[in-house]
């Protein structure tokens, strides 16, 4: 892994990026490195467009701004790849996309018009609706993460969305949320 | 060795926690953007019995900054937080807390002033109260922000002092970003507030006390002078305590941060967030060969002005980062302070103000190399016409 690994997380207001963002934060945080995650607000509106950042480092980490050249991007919504350039700043020969879409791979390239780049995709809403009963995509998208990225061990991960819905959730929502989560390590696809 | 307790907080739960640590007396509440987070999550520690803080909820800002000058005068460690406008409309209180020498300690998540509104960072609200008598403390990042407002009470409380602490960190780009932390230990903490005894009380009816009376041409001059003094005590007790706490958490604290500034000749000095994001930059132009340093200004009220003016020292160019505007007059806050600092100490140095950031415009990596740039100039031909830029702006006078 490198020094410091970067994050960019595009959704629409209401699909959950804050809460990911800060969750692979959270989790990178109770394996021992440092972290950051936040939210870049704009007008807080229930779709507008908005993203989210996630810094993971072996260092502390000092920086304070917004991430321009992720090493990763994760997009919560696929409406948002003909409205805001989600590819922006990645590195061309291992920059690595997902995209939570019925689609496959080649059709996020075509449509991003993109060459290079490792570019995964999980149908996340579908699954969400099948698993959680409703179409928030985040929990999803993080497995989805962690099995295209070995950023962080899923183990991890699941341990610290245990932490986070134990506090007023019913358990039928933290074990709708570990299938989803589940499912998408499984089941994202690339190329 | 110390085992450090590893906390992942935002900068608003970071300031809860020290809240929940301190357990104050009186905590007055009333929410706005980017503060409101950080008393949601104090109400949790009060719902769930973590404090014993009488927690008052009132109608606005002018009230709660009111009743927190009530509870101090009754002999109460008194807390309140805010932002920007609720700042703002506080802002006579705000100068009473300190003229009747109460020990306030108020977080205050820094944001830009309306207008227009704008919910984002900058420094118009503290700096437009840098003259009400309080003592201000900037905070780099999460665990500064946490570290300061356990410092803050002692410096308030501190008996050559009394006079209220804000502890100021950047809306959103502290208050809502998670990272790591290291936290004291509940009685480490516990031990190092300490119990307040106030020095006078409303409540103690063998040595009655009045605060506020009419005070007019006969003495209000010398309580004034008074108060003066107090912040000329400030100084000292804050580098103390800043090394007391050293001692405790093995994070010592002064009035400012000298980095890698020994032997630099470009000199960016700052406050706030944007400290540590310059000090990449510095790190990146010294492996490049560039003799580049940071001032991080800790205390900007007090203003360590001789000890700073000899920090500078080596520097050829100086490039002073305000994130607020001071109308009508030559450059920022910040800027002012600078030039004054260095009147009279022989040095003819470049010095250019940078305004940036307002708004929360973000003050990227590129911008802050832009700024270092820039200095290379002003090194080699002395302080420009053109010494007001302006940091990521578009269109004219941008840089």
């Amino acid at each position: 892994m490198p020094q410091l690994t970067e994050i960019r997380w595009h959704a629409r207001g209401g699909q959950g990026a804050k809460t990911a963002s800060l969750l692979v934060a959270e989790a990178a945080a109770m394996e021992g490195k440092y972290s950051q995650g936040f939210p870049d607000y704009g007008p807080e509106r229930m779709g507008a467009p908005m993203r989210g950042f996630t810094r993971i480092s072996d260092k502390p980490i000092r920086v304070h701004c917004a991430i321009y050249e992720p090493g990763m991007v994760v997009v919560l919504d696929d409406t948002l790849l003909s409205a805001v350039d989600v590819a922006a700043g990645t590195p061309a020969d291992d920059g690595l996309i997902i995209v939570n879409t019925v689609g496959t791979a080649a059709d996020v390239r075509r449509e991003l018009k993109l060459e290079g780049r490792k570019i995964f995709t999980i149908d996340a809403t579908g699954i969400a609706i099948d698993e959680i009963g409703r179409p928030i995509p985040n929990t999803p998208m993080l497995g989805a993460l962690m099995k295209v990225s070995n950023l962080l061990s899923l183990d991890t991960v699941m341990a610290q969305i245990k932490k986070k819905f134990s506090h007023g959730f019913r358990p039928e929502i933290l074990e709708g949320n570990i299938r989803a989560i589940q499912r998408a390590y499984e089941e994202v696809v690339g190329e | 060795m110390r085992v450090a307790r590893r906390l992942i907080l935002t900068g608003n739960d970071a300031t809860a926690e020290a809240m929940r640590q301190i357990d104050p007396d009186v905590v007055t509440c009333f929410p706005i953007t980017p503060q409101t987070e950080l008393m949601h999550k104090f109400a949790e520690h009060v719902a769930d019995g973590d404090v014993k803080t009488e927690f008052v909820l009132v109608e606005s800002e002018h009230s709660a900054m009111s009743a927190a000058v009530g509870a101090a005068a009754a002999g109460a460690r008194a807390m309140t937080a805010t932002s920007a406008n609720g700042l703002a409309l506080m802002w006579e209180i705000v100068y009473i807390a300190a003229s009747y020498r109460l020990p306030i300690v108020m977080p205050v998540v820094n944001r830009a002033l309306s207008g227009p509104i704008n919910i984002h960072c900058d420094h118009s609200d503290t700096m437009g109260c840098r003259d009400t008598g309080w003592i201000q403390l900037y905070s780099e990042n999460a665990q500064e922000v946490y570290d300061n407002i356990l410092q803050a009470v002692r410096i308030a409380e501190h008996p050559d002092v009394l006079l209220p602490v804000m502890v100021t960190f950047d809306g959103f780009i502290l208050s809502h970003t998670a990272e790591i932390l290291e936290g004291l230990e509940d009685a480490e903490a516990r031990n190092w507030i300490g119990n307040y005894e106030a020095k006078y009380s409303l409540l103690n009816t063998d040595d009655p006390v009045t605060f506020g009376p009419l005070d007019l041409q006969d003495y209000y001059f010398e309580h004034k002078r008074q108060e003066i003094e107090g912040m000329w005590h400030a100084p000292t007790v804050i580098r103390e305590i800043g090394r007391a706490y050293g001692e405790l958490s093995g994070r010592p604290y002064d009035l400012f941060e000298a980095y890698r500034l020994e032997d630099a000749e470009l000199a960016v000095v700052a406050l706030g967030s944007t400290c540590g994001t310059t000090k990449v930059v510095v790190d990146e132009l010294r492996d490049q060969g560039t003799k580049a340093g940071l001032l991080k200004i800790r205390s900007f009220r007090p203003f360590p002005e001789a000890e700073i003016a000899e920090a500078l020292g080596n520097a050829k160019a100086i490039g002073v980062l305000d994130r607020s505007v001071s109308f009508g007059a030559p450059g920022g806050p910040v800027h002012k302070e600078i030039k004054a600092a260095l009147y009279g100490t022989g040095r003819e140095i470049g010095i250019v103000n940078y305004i940036y950031g307002l708004g929360g415009r973000d003050m990227s990596m590129d911008n802050i190399k832009t700024a270092f740039a820039g200095l290379e100039k002003v090194a080699r031909e002395g302080t420009p016409d053109d010494n007001i830029r302006f940091l990521g702006l578009r269109g004219e006078g941008g840089v």
